[in-house]
């Protein structure tokens, strides 16, 4: 699989990256040789292998239903670049 | 396509200009899961707190935090399975599901797409008019619900607060074999009263803790599938009905006068009773699903599903046969009892050890009648079963009338009180003394010597004169007997 232009420029918008035709081309390149690397693993027959999920056979770990965590708004927020009343307070977005 | 669902019928086709329609539907239902936590995180998922309190590092996607899956609902996610007749997948898989949004602060939503839970399962509706309709669910998955983005704080910044992000919703997809606004509804309907008997999701539609959007195509009766609209975040059982009736005719509207209907996503507005388009989306979305590397497959036993299995309640169907079988209700009484896990309890403590029959009337007119009036449930009901098993006792005793009792009713329902003892201290005991009773009859017809002439040719007229004696008596004396006595003393 190769990937052209056009598809540099989707994935960037998809993953909210700005980038200009320039960079598109320069980037279609890097993206092809990575491709074309990891393209060698077609050569591995893997028919009838399930994928595998981990390196080491165990179970899932579930959690209890306890609530081990509330009342850190201030907490949660105090990063955010603006808040208000402990509210994340970002450009506004109306669909 | 369930092909023992496409079978038409008249009543259910709508008219257009140029010839019949039949409605198609499908819906994705959201139900969020009743847990104390969220599912990957132990931040609390109660409606309401201040904002951002109901949030771990977890739900707020700080960098280097892990999510770990809550195992109760994983449990409530299979028995909701069980409750839906459906198969239950021992391995599933979670996905990322892949958009922006503010109130998505992981840039992804955990779902499941191609592993989900649960798998095909059936809904059994029965409509009104005595139709049983069996609706196929297509899967159930678990998912995170997002936060909630407040737009109208200020002119040109929106406020998130993240108390819902991470809150495991289920999506439950039902198969396109819905045919009308009626179905849809009775579907939902249905479907919310088999989570609430779970005890899975407490179908709070107001709270949004049950929300469905609706997919909805039209098509010539016997031809393959029209395109559907997706109408999104229905959030009453009375929208979706309306919102089926707008899009159908609007589609066929369409069609009719030669234009073709466009896949697209929809809203309802319950204020205009229409769906519109919702045309800020201009690209496509292209969520790339991928398995969350976070988190590995779900997987469980047989035995793990059996356990659960024998622990779940009588479900609202098997209630119903058990209230025809052995109560011998009829069984649209005994529909009307069991959609509500509260009126069907209700209704079997004051049924136990009396007539479930004259209990089942009782609940179902007076009780609920009176409930639905004044816009309040069975759970604060101002009569409790005691005060209406008693009411009932005392009627099946002969120590009031029926339509005495309807007055103790009233009374215990706006002043409380024992039923035996307002009774007794109102002077309501009905009167069977039969001397007592003939008095009143001695004077009624005494009083009214032309209609006591008149009677003997119209004995309809007899009605007239129980009435009257049981006027007289301030609705104590017993009926029969007033019946019996004027009966022999008229010559009718």
């Amino acid at each position: 699989m190769s990937v052209d232009k056009d598809i540099v420029k989707r994935v960037a918008r998809l993953a909210r990256i700005a980038v200009s035709d320039e960079e598109a081309e320069a980037l279609k390149g890097e993206l092809n040789t990575i491709l074309g690397f990891v393209e060698q693993l077609n050569e591995v027959d893997v028919t009838g292998v399930e994928p595998m999920t981990s390196v080491v056979a165990v179970e899932m770990k579930k959690r209890t239903d306890v609530v081990t965590e509330r009342d850190q708004a201030a907490k949660i927020v105090a990063n955010a670049p603006v808040r208000e009343e402990h509210f994340f307070v970002v450009p506004k977005v109306v669909e | 396509m369930n092909q023992a669902a496409a079978k038409p019928r008249t009543s259910k086709l709508i008219k257009g200009a140029t010839g019949d329609w039949e409605i198609v539907v499908g819906m994705e239902v959201h139900a969020q899961v009743t847990s104390h936590a969220k599912l990957f995180s132990g931040a609390p998922t109660g409606f309401g707190g201040a904002p951002n309190d109901h949030v771990s590092l977890v739900d707020a996607a700080m960098p280097g935090m892990l999510p770990v899956i809550n195992g109760e609902c994983v449990a409530q996610a299979v028995r909701t399975g069980l409750g839906l007749d459906a198969e239950i997948n021992l391995r599933s898989v979670f996905d990322r599901k892949n958009y922006f949004y503010p109130d998505l602060p992981q840039g992804y939503q955990i779902s499941q797409y191609k592993q989900p839970i649960v798998g095909e399962g059936t809904v059994t509706v029965d409509l009104a008019d005595g139709e049983t309709v069996t609706v196929g669910i297509e899967r159930l998955h678990l998912e995170q619900d997002a936060g909630k983005s407040i737009h109208d704080q200020h002119a040109t910044m929106s406020f998130v607060d993240l108390n819902r992000s991470g809150v495991a919703l289920m999506e439950i997809v039902s198969k396109p074999d819905i045919r009308s606004a009626d179905q849809a509804k009775a579907f939902l309907t249905k479907l919310r009263s088999i989570l609430r008997y779970l005890g899975t999701c407490d179908g709070d539609m107001e709270k949004g803790n049950l929300r469905a959007d609706v997919n909805v195509s039209v098509r010539r009766p016997g031809e393959p599938l029209g395109t559907r609209c997706e109408i999104k975040n229905v959030n009453s059982i009375r929208f979706v009905g309306q919102a089926i009736d707008f899009e159908a005719r609007r589609q066929v509207g369409l069609i009719e006068d030669g234009g073709t209907v466009e896949q697209e996503t929809r809203l309802f507005d319950p204020g205009r009773g229409e769906t519109r388009s919702m045309r800020s989306k201009e690209e496509a979305h292209d969520y790339r699903y991928f398995p969350d590397p976070d988190l590995l497959p779900l997987e469980f036993d047989q035995a793990y599903v059996d356990q659960l299995a024998a622990g779940l309640p009588e479900l609202p169907d098997a209630r119903k046969e058990r209230f025809v079988g052995a109560f011998g209700l009829s069984p649209y009484d005994a529909d009307v009892l069991v959609a509500e896990k509260e009126n069907a309890e209700y209704f079997e403590a004051v049924a136990e050890g009396r007539d479930p029959k004259i209990a089942a009337n009782w609940v179902i007119n007076e009780l609920a009648g009176r409930l639905n009036r004044e816009g309040r449930e069975i759970a604060d009901s101002p009569v409790s079963t005691e005060q209406l098993g008693a009411i009932i006792d005392l009627i099946g005793e002969g120590t009031i009338s029926g339509k005495i009792a309807k007055d103790l009713f009233e009374i215990v329902w706006a002043e409380g009180g024992d039923p035996r003892v307002v009774v007794d201290e109102r002077g309501m005991k009905q009167v069977t003394d039969t001397g007592a009773i003939e008095a009143l009859v001695d004077e009624i017809i005494a009083a009214n010597p032309d209609k006591a002439r008149q009677v003997r040719e119209k004995p309809a007229m007899l009605g007239w004169f129980v009435g009257q004696v049981m006027k007289a008596s301030q609705g104590k004396a017993n009926p029969q007997a007033v019946n019996a006595l004027l009966k022999e003393k008229l010559g009718v």
